[in-house]
């Protein structure tokens, strides 16, 4: 099976300080990770290489210090790593992301399976797996938690959705995203790490993949961004202490003083 | 302090380092009021390449040495050293077929060795062989094409668990010392079967039983070495792992250290953190002294050996020694520095100082390590008149 898997380098959630001015990350200094759904995505990666044999690509669209992330994935097991990294491709949104990831698998070529992580914890949109799933015209299945079968090209996974789960399957090659629920990522090896270490990551710029620079980056990017703020504050906030009747019936006093009810 | 690590050293450091934070230190508690066998961390490991760490390259392992094979058990110490001993101990079963066994040997174990799909132990320990070894029991008798193992074995870490033996038994009580062999047993070979799974003080996650071999019969070709080699054969195996005895005792008196320190900054007293008293820094100073003293020894004995030196059997004695005295005395004082807190078990430092108790005892007392070093003391004074 070859597998591709969508990584996105991101800074470190615990980490993270916002600019008050501009309502903006302060990404200057912070350290950067690997987006912690696509480590499931690495993993369940992993794990269907070895029960099926085949290859295991990470790919990403960053700057040139992205190559980091495509390496820790590369000591967690994948075979090989590919940056797409050129000055056209920054500010990209989600859907000129999705155009240049799009233009990288083609030239990658044949696959069975893409996989990414539900979202990214930077942008949380979720939008760059269904995307990109559709400018390569396969199948899309989003949320999975459970990958059931890989047979003659065809795949059942389980789908999480807010109320149990549905059982979904689909013809291959198919894009998919996934949910922490599926895996339990491992830790890195030594031979992985030794791999990483002396690899050369392969670098493609907008040329190298065929992409129309009018589509990649803030260029290709629909979105406009008009205002970033801070949502407003929560409003006060009260702890009740007593019987569970008392504090009901205080509840009930507060919102009618508030004429809410 | 830095020791001048290599990248490669480093790397084995950090990726030891977290595997003990992140897959020991929240079960560790678990494992220990449990006596249960760290079956779920020892997949970890083998999936991070720890297994292979010492193997050859071309049995598929890292081609590693002991200062990398102390620098990962130190680290997995300073979380628990139930589990570094489980690790430690298939090290130490291993060293026989990688000392002198015959390629033929190698090449059938070593590589499932390296991935971590199969757990060793080592046994020489008997109800009247520990220190004197001399004192083994269980024989194996040559009958056509197979050796046949009489007796028991006591005390073995990772009975039970491991699937290879590497188990020294008599061949020819007539020639005493001379007369031992070592030999390859497998899990699951009629005649052979563990007994009671012992309730320990401490390390109580890593596994110790009995072996009880009863006319079990092996194939020849599983002697190592030569018939008589095995007393040579286990003090050798003995001399090798020392060392990583001593770095078990640095990393559990570091990792004593580090939540004695965590604790003694936030508990106040007579209205100030107890680390503003000269009282808890001095015993913190000396603490953190003499266990850098030991990482030092350890460190330095582990290089000396790595050169292909042959003398090691003192160095190796000393740095078990005091590496393992340093941690005794360490994790003690942490107790100590924690007062009522330390003595109870919400916190780690009393299983690290029941732990540490058994690094003075196992793979050689210290009193006997003592001898060693003494014994080869007066032997270099005779040689020098």
């Amino acid at each position: 099976m070859n597998i591709i898997v969508l990584i996105k380098q991101v800074p470190d959630a615990s980490e993270v300080k916002i600019n008050r001015e501009t309502n903006t990350l302060i990404r200057d200094g912070v350290p950067s990770i690997i987006n912690p759904f696509d480590m499931y995505a690495i993993e369940e990666a992993l794990r269907l290489r070895e029960q099926h044999g085949g290859k295991v690509t990470v790919l990403t669209m960053g700057p040139p210090q992205a190559a980091e992330a495509l390496k820790e994935a590369v000591s967690l097991g994948a075979d090989e790593a590919v940056l797409l990294s050129d000055r056209a491709f920054a500010g990209a949104d989600t859907w000129a992301t999705s155009f240049t990831l799009s233009k990288g698998i083609k030239k990658i070529g044949s696959f069975d399976l893409v996989i990414s992580g539900k979202q990214a914890i930077d942008g949380d949109t979720a939008q760059v797996g269904p995307e990109t799933a559709d400018m390569l015209g396969v199948p899309f299945v989003a949320y999975v938690r459970k990958i059931e079968k890989v047979e003659n090209n065809r795949m059942t996974a389980e789908r999480m959705m807010d109320e149990g789960y549905d059982v979904v399957e689909t013809s291959l090659p198919a894009l998919i995203t996934v949910v922490k629920e599926i895996n339990e990522p491992r830790l890195p090896s030594l031979k992985g790490k030794m791999k990483a270490k002396s690899l050369k990551v392969t670098s493609w710029t907008a040329q190298d993949i065929g992409a129309d620079v009018n589509l990649c980056g803030l260029k290709g990017s629909p979105t406009k961004v008009v205002k970033i703020f801070p949502p407003a504050p929560r409003g006060n906030r009260e702890i009740l202490s007593g019987t569970i009747e008392q504090q009901i019936d205080q509840v009930v006093k507060n919102l009618k003083e508030q004429t809410l009810i | 302090m830095d020791y001048l690590l290599t990248e490669d050293q480093i790397m084995i450091r950090d990726l030891a380092r977290q595997i003990a934070e992140e897959k020991i230190v929240p079960v560790r508690a678990e494992l220990d009021e449990q006596n249960k066998f760290p079956w779920d961390v020892m997949k970890a490991m083998a999936q991070s390449d720890l297994f292979g760490l010492f193997i050859p390259e071309e049995y598929g392992g890292l081609g590693k040495k002991t200062l990398e094979l102390c620098i990962a058990v130190e680290e997995l110490s300073k979380a628990c050293v139930g589990v570094s001993t489980s690790y430690a101990a298939n090290a130490l079963g291993t060293f026989p077929l990688l000392l002198h066994g015959s390629e033929a040997q190698k090449k059938k174990y070593l590589p499932a060795i390296a991935s971590g799909k199969r757990l060793v132990a080592f046994g020489l320990t008997e109800a009247n062989a520990g220190s004197d070894a001399g004192g083994i029991q269980t024989t194996a008798k040559l009958e056509g094409n197979e050796y046949v193992l009489n007796g028991t074995k006591q005390w073995i870490t990772n009975g039970g668990e491991a699937e290879i033996y590497t188990i020294i038994a008599i061949t020819d009580r007539s020639k005493g010392p001379r007369g031992a062999s070592a030999f390859i047993v497998e899990k699951g070979t009629p005649g052979f079967t563990f007994g009671k799974k012992e309730n320990k003080m401490g390390i109580r996650a890593s596994s110790t039983t009995e072996l009880i071999f009863n006319n079990c019969r092996i194939p020849k070709e599983n002697l190592i070495a030569k018939e008589g080699m095995g007393f040579i054969v286990a003090m050798k195996t003995l001399d090798s792992s020392r060392t990583g005895v001593g770095a078990q005792g640095v990393g559990v008196a570091q990792g004593a250290i580090n939540e004695a320190i965590k604790f003694a900054k936030q508990r106040v007293q007579f209205g100030q953190p107890v680390t503003s008293f000269q009282a808890v820094q001095h015993i913190l100073a000396d603490m953190q002294t003499q266990t850098e003293a030991a990482r030092s020894l350890v460190y330095s004995v582990a290089r000396f050996v790595d050169s292909g030196a042959k003398d090691i059997s003192r160095p190796s004695a000393m740095a078990k020694l005091f590496a393992t005295d340093t941690a005794m005395k360490v994790t003690t004082d942490a107790v100590q520095i924690m007062g009522g807190s330390g003595y109870m078990k919400e916190y780690p430092v009393e299983k690290m100082m029941r732990d540490a108790k058994i690094l003075q005892i196992y793979e050689g007392t210290n009193q006997i390590q003592r001898n060693v070093i003494a014994l080869d003391m007066v032997k270099e004074a005779s040689r020098q008149k």
